[in-house]
């Protein structure tokens, strides 16, 4: 230890006569460490957006929508026709044990009017399920209730979107708004969501019972039918046993068979939740490695610099050698200042990313996530550019032959 | 007396590009423990070589030098190491003193690298540079120091690990007449206290201040006689000095 504790005092005095190089020789590393941490945090908030983003929708969910429609020879995209039934997603609901909530959805468009303001929205019909599958708080108000629904009440939930565009400052709850000029009352604000992955504004929208939004608003030709199910599964796990139970169910009811196509799609929004944490990972992987590339060029610096001081304190090295130091404690020696070098620039370097993610974060608005993994790694891997690159310099002053060394002027 | 140093039969040969160059072709010799003892010798006389053997730097290509009674030829560079920190004390002709390091830290370095602890390592630092008129100067950077007095760091340096021979490769080489007279002194009165110390030179004046004189030519030694020493109070009888 004492040996260490001598090559580090040695190590810190050689550095301290040429206090300049030591700080250009750091910079390589300084900028490697803190672009690989600004990089990897700004990687890191990204994929944290995305996956924030993307659970927004809720969690834990499959999409039942109805399949294509064929009409004179013309397959329409899926969900256009009307084969899945208000009773499909109660029957849902009753048999299937893995699923623990689910919400049948219509949706149309309309504009919205609040005294001399108007605006056009989203209408979606829904059941009070809704907002716990979307895993979305109400700001104020009551959620729409089974008997708002049984009752096909006129009364509706309205996104952030629409009550700024309608009412400004005033509190929506208990107003009266004309919904494709019928007048609902407005029970419940939705708390502000954000945007969608796909970068739709989800507050832009109003949830009103679904039978009302059924027979009232929508003025769909088949009355029961609905536009999609949203099923949240008890967990996580049993998302696949859903999936499986939903299809089995529905293939059933369906009376799906040889003679008869799938009329529906199941759809697993877990799916792309993992697709887009993938695509994000390869992004931080991408940052990650070009922010790494600097750091060899900064270790090759190291290297470069150390050969130097080798070489200019041949004599040195010599004085040390005819003394009694041992080849080993020569190669500790400028080993001790290589990584003194890169852990000093890793340590600034850090300091510097931890900061340069902050501000990239205050100006571009990203989240960035400095974790304590990163910096760990950090300081190790500048620690192992010290040892790496300063091994051949040490290992070439260790070898010197002390009578050529004493010798060199 | 003991015999500190035995070389028998010393040769060494070098290979320099490609042509085969013999330095020392067997020597032998040996010095008792409290000698004082000069080797002499024009440049490729081998002087430089024997010393460099002496000093276990080098390892003899043929024949055997025993240190204390060992064979230093069948150790290893580790041991060689420990033997050049304990029994050696090295002066060179340039000094050679670490640079923007002060003068007890240099004094130290052997003690470094022996282990010593930090306390008892600047206690003896001290004592050296005491014993040779330095007392007061130790936080002098080597930069700070005249010619004369630089030399007498390097000899606080070898004297600190209290080794059983010094050995001196041109001291006075760097020095005027004046401070050479100092320096050449300070190694009398070491040797008085029972130091042995072998100091290559080529000057007779300074050979002059030793008790024994040994002349090299082409690898070999051609004479070796005991000398009266000249004392530093007779030192305007000197010629040349």
């Amino acid at each position: 230890m004492s040996t260490f504790l001598q090559s580090l005092l040695i190590a810190v005095r050689a550095l301290r006569v040429n206090k300049m190089r030591a700080l250009l020789t750091m910079l390589g590393i300084i900028i490697g460490i803190a672009a690989v941490i600004a990089m990897v945090a700004i990687g890191a908030g990204a994929s944290k957006m995305i996956s924030d983003q993307i659970s927004s929708i809720g969690s834990n969910l499959l999409l039942v929508i109805p399949g294509s429609t064929t009409s004179g020879g013309m397959r329409s995209g899926g969900g256009s026709s009307q084969t899945l039934t208000y009773d499909d997603a109660k029957a849902i609901k009753d048999e299937c044990p893995s699923v623990a909530n689910v919400a049948p959805t219509v949706r149309g468009s309309g504009p919205v009017v609040y005294g001399n303001q108007n605006w056009s929205t989203v209408i979606n019909g829904v059941t009070p399920e809704m907002l716990a599958v979307r895993d979305w708080p109400l700001d104020s108000g009551r959620n729409i209730s089974q008997s708002d629904v049984d009752g096909a009440t006129k009364n509706c939930l309205i996104g952030q979107t629409v009550a700024d565009n309608l009412f400004g400052s005033t509190d929506p709850v208990g107003r009266i708004i004309r919904v494709k000029k019928i007048p609902f009352t407005v029970i419940g604000l939705l708390a502000r969501k954000g945007q969608s992955p796909q970068g739709q504004d989800q507050d832009d929208v109003i949830y009103v019972p679904l039978s009302t939004a059924q027979r009232k608003l929508l003025g769909s030709q088949h009355p029961n039918t609905v536009g999609a199910i949203m099923i949240q599964a008890q967990s996580a796990d049993v998302l696949q046993k859903a999936q499986e139970e939903v299809t089995a169910l529905l293939n059933q009811r369906h009376r799906i068979g040889p003679s008869r196509e799938v009329d529906y799609t199941v759809r697993n929004l877990s799916e792309l939740l993992a697709v887009s944490e993938q695509s994000s990972q390869v992004m931080s992987l991408l940052l990650g490695s070009v922010a790494s590339i600097s750091l060899v060029v900064g270790g090759i610096g190291i290297m470069n610099i150390m050969l130097v001081s080798v070489t200019e304190r041949t004599r040195e090295i010599g004085i040390r050698i005819a003394i009694g130091a041992k080849r080993r404690d020569i190669l500790l020696q400028f080993l001790t200042e290589a990584v003194l070098l890169t852990t000093c620039g890793g340590i600034v370097g850090m300091l510097l990313g931890v900061a340069g993610a902050r501000l990239v974060a205050a100006l571009v608005g990203w989240p960035t996530l400095v974790s304590l993994n990163t910096i760990v790694i950090a300081f190790a891997f500048s620690a192992g550019v010290g040892v790496f690159f300063g091994f051949y310099p040490a290992r070439k002053a260790a070898s010197l032959n002390p009578i050529e060394a004493l010798r060199y002027e | 007396m003991s015999e500190v140093v035995r070389l028998k039969d010393v040769a060494k040969v070098y290979t320099m590009g490609g042509e085969r160059v013999e330095a020392l072709s067997g020597v032998s010799f040996s010095v008792s423990s409290g000698e004082f003892v000069s080797i002499m010798g024009a440049s490729g006389s081998g002087k430089s070589t024997c010393m460099n053997i002496l000093g276990c730097l080098d390892v003899p290509s043929r024949g055997a030098y025993l240190l204390d009674g060992v064979n230093v030829g069948e150790l290893s560079q580790n041991e060689l190491a420990e033997i050049r920190n304990r029994k050696l004390g090295f002066v060179f002709q340039g000094f050679n003193l670490l640079a923007r390091t002060t003068a007890r830290e240099n004094v130290e370095l052997p003690l470094v690298y022996g282990q010593v602890p930090a306390a008892q390592r600047r206690e003896r630092a001290m004592a050296a540079l005491e014993r040779v008129g330095l007392a007061g100067r130790e936080s002098h950077y080597s930069n700070q120091l005249s010619g004369g007095q630089q030399q007498r760091v390097a000899i606080a340096r070898a004297l600190v690990n209290e080794p059983s021979i010094i050995l001196a490769d041109e001291p006075t080489g760097n020095l005027d007449s004046k401070t050479t007279v100092e320096i050449m002194t300070i190694f009398q009165q070491l040797n008085s206290q029972g130091i042995t110390v072998i100091m290559v030179t080529h000057e007779l004046d300074v050979a002059a201040f030793t008790g024994r004189h040994i002349i090299f030519r082409d690898g070999l030694v051609v004479s070796d006689t005991p000398h009266a020493a000249q004392s530093a109070a007779t030192i305007g009888e000197v010629p040349g000095l």
